[in-house]
């Protein structure tokens, strides 16, 4: 009990203080809009093009959505030391580090649920499987949220923390199938692809929305959640690496 | 080394090195439940290190730690529920108000929301930051952070408390009030670790002392016995118009059972075991022309002990530490 009253506090914390904050909040909806309108609206395919551009749009949402947030939120708190008052609390560093992400988590998918709301009044969406769409919109936001924590753990400054993180996301943006099929890369790129947890997260939606997945979903589930527990672990290796000297 | 029930913290031989530069170096240690137990030295002793090490933000090249009994050496989780820290920096979060801060940190200890409540209203009213409650940290002044940080740092009520450095760049009253304050949670039991550069608080609020240079602890005893070799010193300090090493001289072949020792501002430091009396002293210096503008008895101080021990001046020590920014 004790230690989920730390958990709680530590997510309501966030949430309050950094999540939903109105700049935030607004920036949450403006940028998956933005994205929405770029795509669908300009994409000048017909509004028939919404249901393939559907996963793309919604994982650079997520993406951009969590990795922005997380990044910088935990190396201010690193720069400015309070988050020393998390690491001298009696609650697992693995407790902690799950508290910490939770609110960038619910935020990637808050953000995941604008361009679907969108793509709801331009198009139908009854064919949707939604049962695979939702823990994909999760395990997404997790694995990105994760990316993120690796990203904050790396970096000492917050303006670092930002060149950082698009150094993994603009490219993941082409890399990962969001836009167009990773069978269209330049063979030499391909296996970069699927070095990236993004891929499997996209193929996912891909398939439950326009039945345009390459990988069987479980597969792509298997291997986004082993991506999840890995980038988790890795930062998790390096905070007590770099942040208990 | 084995833990003792009696025993509140246990150190042995504990070492940390950064790049090739030894910060702490075999320190060990043990205080006693309920005692209040001083690290002093000059900047970069190793005394944040040290505590550092103890409340788990570093880990130790080498030693072993106890803490409340406990086995803290690889797993310095396992005693963090007994232990409050106030850190050297005020680092508390700047976007949530006092009162915010402080129900924050007791949730981290799992207090649950009646109890953090009315322990933050009390702790709020203690320490005179009532009417500043629902103001944001960030627009707090230097010593309303410095006393809500402690605050923050007892709001659990911990047996075993780590203050660093708790007086340093702040106001008189403010110094006083957190002084009060760790005499008031000696009081009521908790033991306490307090790192400072101030040796009069320490002196003032420890019962035992360790002196700490270059990493290495080169002095610990009680207050008591540290104090044993000037306590029975009498010393006088006399102020004059002019004067200086040649008078001294002179002072000391007419009155061979005094030491005398020049300082600077024409001051002259007389010593001896035996109760000093001022009237021939300032009876000679007159018939030499020299007038004396005070005689001073000084109380006999740990400073001296220090100074002794570490072969460091107190007021260089201060003055370093006041360059930094602190100062009172």
């Amino acid at each position: 009990m004790t230690r989920w009253i730390a958990f709680w506090s530590i997510v309501a914390k966030d949430m309050r203080t950094y999540y939903l904050k109105p700049p935030n909040i607004s920036w949450g909806l403006i940028f998956p809009v933005a994205w929405t309108g770029m795509f669908f609206i300009r994409s000048g395919a017909g509004m028939e093009s919404v249901l393939s551009l559907l996963p793309g749009v919604v994982a650079v949402s997520i993406l951009f959505g969590t990795t922005s947030m997380l990044a910088v939120t935990i190396t201010f708190e690193k720069s400015n030391r309070s988050f020393d008052r998390l690491l001298l609390a009696p609650i697992s560093l693995e407790l902690l580090m799950l508290a910490k992400t939770s609110g960038a988590i619910l935020f990637g998918v808050a953000n995941a649920f604008v361009p679907i709301i969108l793509a709801a009044f331009l198009t139908d969406l009854s064919q949707v499987r939604w049962a695979a769409v939702f823990p994909a919109f999760g395990l997404i936001a997790v694995a990105s949220t994760f990316l993120g924590l690796f990203i904050a753990v790396s970096v000492s400054q917050v303006f670092e923390a930002q060149t950082f993180s698009n150094f993994f996301r603009f490219p993941m943006i082409f890399l990962c199938g969001l836009f167009f099929p990773i069978a269209q890369l330049p063979v030499f790129l391909r296996p970069l692809s699927y070095a990236l947890p993004l891929t499997y997260g996209v193929d996912i939606l891909h398939g439950s929305v326009h039945n345009g997945n390459v990988l069987p979903p479980l597969l792509d589930f298997s291997l986004l959640a082993a991506f999840c527990i890995g980038l988790f672990v890795l930062s998790l290796y390096n905070i007590r690496r770099k942040w208990i000297l | 080394m084995g833990s003792d029930r009696d025993l509140a913290v246990e150190v042995g031989g504990l070492t940390k090195r950064y790049d090739g530069l030894t910060a702490v170096d075999g320190v060990s240690f043990s205080i006693a439940t309920g005692e209040v137990f001083g690290l002093l030295g000059p900047n970069g002793a190793g005394k944040t290190t040290t505590i550092n090490i103890l409340t788990g933000l570093a880990r130790p090249d080498s030693g072993a730690i106890h803490i409340g009994g406990v086995d803290c050496t690889s797993n310095p989780k396992a005693a963090q529920h007994l232990t409050g820290v106030v850190p050297d920096d005020s680092n508390l979060y700047p976007e949530l108000t006092g009162f915010e801060n402080l129900t924050f940190c007791a949730a981290l200890y799992g207090m649950r929301k009646a109890e953090r409540h009315a322990q933050a209203r009390e702790l709020l009213e203690r320490f005179g930051l009532a009417e500043a409650a629902g103001r944001k940290f960030a627009g707090y002044s230097k010593g309303m952070k410095r006393k809500l940080t402690i605050a923050a740092g007892i709001i659990h009520r911990p047996s075993i408390l780590f203050l660093d450095e708790p007086t340093t760049g702040i106001d008189v009253a403010s110094a006083r009030q957190i002084r009060q304050l760790i005499a008031d949670l000696h009081r009521s039991g908790t033991t306490i670790l307090l790192t400072t550069h101030y040796i009069e608080e320490a002196e003032r609020l420890c019962e035992r002392i360790a002196f700490i240079v270059f990493g290495r602890i080169v002095r610990n005893d009680t207050v008591v016995d540290l104090m044993q070799p000037v306590q029975d010193r009498h010393v006088i300090l006399l102020s004059m118009c002019d004067g200086g090493p040649s008078l001294c001289e002179e002072l000391a072949a007419a009155f061979d059972q005094l030491d005398f020792q020049a300082l600077p501002g024409g001051q002259v430091r007389v010593e001896s075991t035996e109760p000093i009396r001022v009237g021939p002293l300032v009876r000679f210096l007159e018939d030499r022309g020299v007038e004396v503008s005070e005689a001073r008895k000084l109380r006999p101080s740990l400073e001296e002990v220090f100074v002794q021990v570490t072969g460091l001046e107190a007021e260089a020590m201060r003055k370093e530490k006041e360059k930094a920014g602190g100062g009172r």
